[in-house]
């Protein structure tokens, strides 16, 4: 009797918390749907953010500010990180040094991203002198690399081995069969792993809070002066305003950006997984 | 061939160097650039609770003990129920635990930013309005010394409980990922073979699935721990920014990485090194949990006989 109630307890407990996840998640999303659709139009996103009062602001230049900081994160992040993965995976499984490497890996998936914002404003931002665009994509692409690193180790471990040993055996170089074979075989998860990076940095704001800063401006300043990007905008329109007006618009950028990154998110699992099957 | 081979493998291995040099460079400019402030107070920043750019004098221990409460407490309330959402995604059907698990992993594709907003705006009234006058009568009538000190001053919704549960529901897609792993690696053997000596599901998690797995649940807890430690926005929404000493549960404070966040930008002079001094702080503090997982994991091998 009592084995058979605590078991139905158990039940209730994980059936509650697992609505308490799902709810609270259809909660979040909710509120952004519901507040941020109000706002929405096509001058919003286009036009340019303003100071508060100035009529038809919008906020174009925040977005693209992302794109191109996101963008350039990715151009940066990915080439490093795709070989440092190769090595990791190919040529260092079981070495000393390698495990080295695996775990300052780790350790810099790990570190807050606010403590990169402070490393790269000690690096770029201190001896040029004035806040950039570039420092902020500089920051985002130190968060990215790791992460894309051990996905790259992790899904071209799982290739079979066997891949690895009949290329070699028909005669092909380890650079050749590593790129031409396992990167080939293993391409899907490294496009998932690129893109979820992608849509995750898209979305961080404290490495951006003292590298790119802000700005009412377009980009056109993106190595020496201030770049806007969305989640900074969506941050200092709700935090630092009393104003009804900025917060309904951070709210309309906040519904894009999850948009943005939930689309990615879905599209890209979706993909990966229709192809493993 | 060979020498492309050779040139191959030395751009990798240029490449796998870069996190090396990342850490030792956060390392090395967090260390140079509060060297004013530690030689300004020394080690007794760590436990000054000052914070008064006026008489320019600075403590950490505001900031720090906040981190360590809003970290425990999100733990408290996300270690049960990813456990739970774990437990229940292994042990359902195929057509219902694909759906699931990607629901949950959603959860952590949410910026944090959209997590603080929903804070200040929907949760922080609530909290106002319901929680905290529920939650102080309820143990009101427990007639036991302390229990208005646990609550503390009122933040009016506001506070580490507020940043806690936010933490929490932040946290939890990363502990219960790691969670539902290790419940997948049981060998369903093993299970079954408890469920037909007559066991409850109840007491197949409990004596074999969690036995098995311990190794794993304690992983994703530490990787919760260090998400939980250094996340900033959902924080700095809703923790208040207070820079006093935690009183209690209901109390406004502050944590390392939403100080670094609302001072940084202005901060000049000894303030800004004592703001790179509580960056270092923050710094050690999550490898030292990085370096406390990977030994916690060797040792548990070494025991099992698992490395190679």
């Amino acid at each position: 009797m009592f084995r058979k109630a605590a078991n139905q307890l158990l039940n209730l407990v994980a059936f509650l918390s697992i609505s308490l996840a799902i709810g609270g998640m259809g909660w979040i999303l909710g509120t952004v749907l519901c507040n941020g659709s109000n706002v929405l139009s096509w001058d919003f996103i286009t036009a340019s953010s303003k100071p508060y009062g100035e009529p038809g602001a919008g906020v174009g230049n925040a977005l693209l500010g992302t794109i191109i900081m996101t963008t350039g994160a990715t151009l940066l992040a990915v080439p490093p990180a795709l070989v440092g993965g190769i090595y990791l995976a190919e040529f260092g499984k079981h070495s000393k040094p390698a495990d080295a490497l695996r775990f300052c890996a780790n350790a810099m998936m790990g570190v807050p991203s606010i403590l990169v914002g402070l490393f790269v404003y000690a690096l770029l931002v201190i001896p040029s002198g004035n806040f950039s665009g570039l420092a902020g994509t500089v920051a985002l692409a130190i968060i990215m690399l790791p992460v894309i690193m051990r996905t790259t180790e992790d899904m071209l471990l799982m290739v079979p081995n066997a891949m690895r040993e009949s290329a070699l055996a028909l005669g092909m170089s380890r650079m050749r069969t590593t790129l031409c074979i396992v990167a080939r075989c293993a391409r899907n998860g490294l496009a998932t792993g690129v893109l979820l990076s992608l849509a995750r940095v898209s979305g961080e704001t404290a490495p951006l809070l003292f590298t790119a800063l802000f700005a009412d401006s377009w980009p056109v300043n993106f190595f020496t002066g201030p770049t806007a990007s969305t989640p900074v905008l969506i941050t200092e329109y709700t935090t630092n305003s009393p104003f009804e007006s900025m917060h309904a618009m951070g709210w309309g950028a906040a519904l894009l950006m999850t948009i943005f990154i939930l689309t990615i998110n879905i599209t890209t699992r979706c993909i990966f997984h229709e192809n493993r099957h | 061939m060979q020498q492309t081979d050779t040139i191959f493998r030395i751009i990798c291995q240029i490449g796998a160097f870069l996190p090396l040099l990342l850490v030792a460079g956060i390392l090395s400019q967090l260390c140079v650039h509060s060297t004013d402030a530690w030689e300004h107070f020394g080690l007794s920043f760590l436990w000054g609770s000052n914070w008064d750019p006026s008489v320019e004098d600075y403590g950490a221990l505001p900031h720090v003990l906040g981190t360590l409460l809003t970290t425990f407490l999100s733990l408290f309330l996300a270690i049960p129920l990813s456990f739970a959402v774990a437990l229940l995604i292994t042990e359902s059907p195929e057509w219902l635990n694909r759906p699931l698990s990607h629901c949950v992993d959603l959860l952590a594709a949410i910026p944090s930013v959209i997590y603080g907003m929903w804070g200040l705006f929907v949760l922080v009234p609530i909290m106002q309005e319901y929680v905290q006058p529920l939650l102080t009568d309820m143990f009101g009538l427990i007639p036991l010394p302390g229990t208005a000190w646990i609550w503390g001053e009122d933040g009016g919704g506001f506070g580490f409980l507020t940043a806690g549960i936010i933490l929490a529901l932040m946290v939890l897609p990363y502990m219960c990922a790691v969670m539902r792993d290790v419940f997948r690696m049981t060998p369903p053997m093993l299970r079954e073979s408890a469920y037909g000596l007559g066991c409850t599901r109840m007491e197949v998690t409990r004596d074999v699935v969690m036995r098995y797995g311990i190794r794993g649940i304690l992983g994703g807890i530490f990787i919760g721990m260090g998400r939980a430690l250094g996340e900033t926005m959902a924080v700095l929404f809703v923790i208040g920014n207070v820079m006093d000493l935690p009183s209690g549960l209901f109390s406004c404070g502050t944590t390392i990485a939403a100080t670094l966040a609302n001072n940084f930008a202005e901060a000049t002079g000894l303030q800004q090194s004592a703001l790179f001094a509580l960056g270092l702080v923050l710094l050690l503090m999550s490898f030292s949990i990085q370096l406390l997982t990977r030994y916690y994991l060797h040792r548990v091998e070494v025991v099992r006989g698992e490395t190679y």
